[in-house]
């Protein structure tokens, strides 16, 4: 087992402690959790969002007893899966609950939000909800490139090693829990690439091989394995993180954003799952004026030109950076958005020969 | 004599009715049986069904009052016999103290002959007119003179009398007068018969002992029905109430008509000694000032039989405006909370009776106390007690009426109980109620007015008038039981919530302890304690002993 899953544990039954003893004292227990709404996250610019110090008590009252008891249930699931080397997804671990009379959950939802309550606990002491035994559902992006991932046979606990250059056409698929896997890399840098045919030319054309990097495809906004995944990369091989993604609002302003400083709901993971070394490779509104894309984009529509708005006027991501501010005023001013493919508008391969090399040629101009 | 005029008809037309008798008056003796006869409805006897009734009610009223006048408890027997199609013999025998025989004849068979009129005391009858109304009912619809049978001790003779009235001259017919066997110490015993309509339900002689038995708990009611069938309302108050006592009737509160007919009857020779003597809080003083306001030639030294039609009036306006004290109040003798109490929990099942008895108060000159008591309902139906009338959730309250512990069960709608009911604002207090109407809940009022002169809105005696100052005593005790009633519905509800929000967490008391067993690797003792000490903290928490 190791160390976070022994932390987790220990947690879990000092938490069961301190309950048993409010009991024995006489007292009507209750559990604290940091409270997660809006109103207690704050920004940090070094570290992106955070959870403040705003607790919630879910306590044995008659509007509380039930997700008081549920949350108890929740911490013996995962005591049964630390214990046990085990797993579930959120709709499993709803599913599990059906067996537990009064405390089942009547949606998953409702489970989702005792997990979540779990994570914030936990997230205090560094861990997060995978440290629990609750795997993401969602599936997970792809990686290729000067890697090997050092996983373990979960069956024989034997060492299994996988070469990411040595994978044909095919690429390594990240698992939903990465906490456990270890690296051996002599890359130069991390390329988180937003689409899956961007993606695949640049694995195609071992884009990886000759500018000695990992690629890894998010699809879309990137997963919790995902950013967890490239995080750990950054950290502890000291990688630096481009990220290229479509020029649009939502490529910025969500699936880079996100990647680089978490978001304002998920703020108690924050500090596990964001990326803050990631810098902006593109495609910058600048790009359509310097590769000459202006007669390959699509004018901005209502919802872009809303979520640029609320990213410069909510988003203190923004207001952290000018430089960011500066260029989503330029795209609204431009009044266009531009996907990573329009560059083929100068040839299929013009983006692994033209427009990356120029780029990564000065990468202290990204955008932060 | 002149017919005196009562609250019944508004006090204009009543003084207009007087006016017509007073000129008459000396020329021929206006026929009082005659004009009844014409007038019949006045009376409650506008149909065979209402008939029926009202005959048992006089009776019954009677034979009440007498007893309690002879300090004895009452038992009451009560028996209505078919004799043939849509005729019955109405039966009420009572073990009061009897009936002198000369007395006898004017007592049944003459209208407007009673003890109850000039000195005014609580009193079931306050007219005379009841009883007599009631043979002269049965005389008009069957030809059958009433037959009375009384006794006063075991060393008199118990007396048989049939008897009829002379319509046309007021005066009674003794048919047959003679000694018979009857196996009673002492008391009454009156037949009528009578067309009439057997009936059940709200409005039924079964209802009306039912009630009567719930307002005189000392008294004890035989009944026995047309269809031969026997219920019994034993007495559960062994103490009699104590007797009203009599008083003289206040200046304020006199009838014109009334004040006519004591000036003509009086002994007195002088109108200041007729003042003083038959009125209550005047005494020579006032008596002179009221003489002297009256003027129109009047003298303290004036014959009071001297008096013409307008000094009469100027007299009657005189009494009411004059400065004297209010008349005493302590001649009226309520049921009791603690009875009424007792009493509406007896017929209603309800989870919740509370009663208020007002202090004393006056209107026009007569003293007056209202008494209200209140029951909420239990929730649901088919509780132990069967013979308690369930309250239904979604119906309008259900009211019981009384004057002078007699029940009112016709008119609901002009008598200002009803009024009085329906113009509190229960939303208030967190009971349902349309604007105008009954509130809406499983409740039942219990509404009584005691006073020397109920002022009945008609000679039939089933509804109250509103005068301002019972309905504003009606109110104040309505409200006072509302409260009490919003506090206990709050108290119910608080614990209800209490009992709900324990239960709701205990639910969830198991799942703790055998999550903390797991988790904390407890044996069972353990999980046993974490359950043990949870059930104590939540039962401390609800404020209970555990």
């Amino acid at each position: 087992m190791n160390p976070e899953r022994t932390r987790a544990l220990a947690l879990i039954e000092q938490t069961a402690r301190e309950v048993a003893d409010a009991i024995a004292r006489g007292d009507l227990p209750e559990l604290r959790f940091p409270l997660r709404s809006l109103a207690n996250v704050r920004y940090e610019p070094g570290g992106g969002f955070a959870l403040g110090p705003a607790t919630k008590t879910r306590s044995l009252s008659a509007g509380g007893a039930r997700s008081f008891a549920q949350a108890l249930r929740m911490m013996t699931l995962s005591h049964q899966m630390l214990r046990d080397d085990d797993f579930a997804s959120k709709r499993e671990a709803y599913y599990v609950s059906k067996n537990w009379g009064d405390c089942r959950f009547e949606s998953q939802p409702e489970s989702d939000e005792i997990i979540d309550d779990l994570e914030a606990l936990v997230s205090r002491e560094g861990l997060v909800r995978e440290h629990l035994g609750f795997f993401p559902e969602e599936h997970a992006g792809s990686v290729v490139g000067m890697l090997t991932v050092v996983d373990t046979d979960p069956e024989t606990g034997e060492t299994v090693e996988v070469d990411c250059r040595a994978l044909g056409r095919g690429a390594y698929s990240i698992p939903r829990s990465v906490e456990h896997l270890s690296f051996r890399t002599d890359a130069k840098f991390v390329l988180a690439i937003e689409t899956g045919g961007m993606f695949q030319r640049l694995h195609s054309h071992r884009f990886w091989r000759s500018s000695e990097c990992v690629l890894v495809e998010m699809g879309g906004v990137p997963t919790r394995a995902v950013r967890r995944f490239v995080r750990r990369l950054a950290d502890e091989h000291a990688l630096p993180v481009y990220c290229f993604v479509d020029c649009d609002p939502y490529g910025i302003a969500n699936i880079y954003r996100t990647l680089k400083v978490g978001s304002g709901n998920a703020a108690h993971v924050s500090a596990a799952f964001s990326v803050p070394t990631a810098r902006f490779l593109g495609v910058t509104p600048q790009d359509i004026l310097d590769f000459g894309l202006q007669d390959a984009t699509h004018p901005l529509v209502d919802v872009d030109v809303k979520r640029a708005h609320d990213a410069l006027e909510h988003d203190p991501f923004f207001a952290a950076h000018p430089a960011w501010s500066a260029a989503l005023q330029q795209m609204l001013a431009m009044g266009v958005r531009a996907e990573q493919q329009a560059l083929a508008k100068w040839g299929l391969n013009f983006v692994l020969q033209e427009y990356l090399p120029r780029k990564l040629a000065a990468p202290e101009a990204f955008l932060p | 004599m002149p017919l005196p005029s009562t609250a019944a008809v508004s006090h204009r037309a009543a003084a207009r009715r007087v006016d017509a008798q007073m000129l008459a008056r000396g020329q021929r003796e206006i026929s009082v049986s005659e004009f009844f006869q014409k007038n019949r409805h006045l009376l409650g006897f506008d149909s065979p069904a209402r008939a029926l009734l009202t005959v048992v009610k006089e009776a019954v009223d009677n034979a009440l009052d007498a007893c309690e006048e002879a300090g004895v408890l009452p038992d009451i027997g009560v028996e209505i016999e078919p004799v043939g199609a849509d005729v019955f013999r109405v039966t009420v025998q009572d073990n009061g103290p009897g009936i002198v025989e000369r007395q006898v004849g004017r007592i049944f068979a003459k209208l407007l002959y009673g003890s109850k009129f000039h000195a005014l005391r609580q009193s079931r009858g306050q007219q005379g007119l009841g009883i007599s109304a009631a043979g002269m009912y049965g005389q008009l619809t069957t030809g059958e003179p009433m037959r009375v049978l009384t006794r006063t001790s075991r060393r008199a003779p118990a007396l048989e009398f049939l008897l009829s009235i002379d319509v046309a001259k007021n005066r009674p017919l003794v048919h047959r007068r003679s000694r018979v066997d009857w196996d009673v110490a002492h008391g009454t015993r009156v037949e009528i018969v009578l067309e009439g309509h057997h009936q059940h339900g709200q409005r039924s002689v079964a209802e009306y002992l039912r009630l009567t038995a719930l307002a005189n708990p000392h008294a004890t009611i035989r009944y026995e029905d047309a269809d031969g069938e026997h219920t019994t309302y034993p007495r559960t108050l062994r103490k009699r109430p104590p007797l009203p006592r009599r008083i003289a009737p206040h200046p304020h509160g006199v009838e014109l008509g009334t004040l006519a007919a004591m000036l003509a009857q009086t002994r007195r020779r002088t109108l200041s000694g007729f003042l003083s003597h038959e009125f209550s809080r005047i005494g020579h003083k006032s008596a002179a000032a009221i003489v002297a306001a009256a003027d129109r030639g009047l003298k303290g030294g004036t014959s009071p039989h001297a008096l013409s039609r307008e000094q009469t009036r100027a007299l009657h306006r005189a009494m009411s405006t004059a400065k004297v004290s209010a008349p005493p109040t302590d001649c009226i003798v309520p049921i009791g909370e603690a009875l009424l109490r007792r009493s509406l929990a007896a017929r209603v099942d309800a989870s919740f009776v509370t009663a208020v008895t007002r202090p004393p108060a006056v209107y026009r000159g007569n003293p007056f106390q209202v008494e209200v008591a209140l029951a909420w309902g239990r929730a649901t139906e088919g509780s132990p007690a069967a013979d308690r009338e369930h309250l239904a959730a979604d119906s309008p309250a259900r009211l019981f009426r009384f004057a002078n512990r007699v029940p009112l069960l016709f008119q609901p709608g002009s008598c200002v109980t009803t009024q009085a009911v329906v113009d509190t604002n229960w939303h208030h207090y967190g009971v349902q109620q349309t604007k105008g109407a009954l509130p809406i809940g499983p409740l039942a009022i219990l509404l009584h007015v005691a006073s020397v002169w109920v002022p009945f809105t008609s000679e039939a005696k089933e509804a109250i008038a509103a005068y301002p100052e019972i309905e504003h005593e009606l109110h104040l005790a309505l409200q006072e039981c509302a409260r009490r009633l919003q506090r206990h519905l709050g108290t119910v509800r608080q614990a209800h919530d209490r009992a709900v929000r324990r239960a709701r967490i205990e639910r969830f008391v198991p799942h703790v302890a055998a999550a903390l067993q797991e988790l904390l690797a407890l044996d069972e003792a353990g999980r046993a304690a974490i359950v043990a000490r949870l059930e104590t903290a939540l039962a401390a928490d609800e404020g209970e002993d555990p």
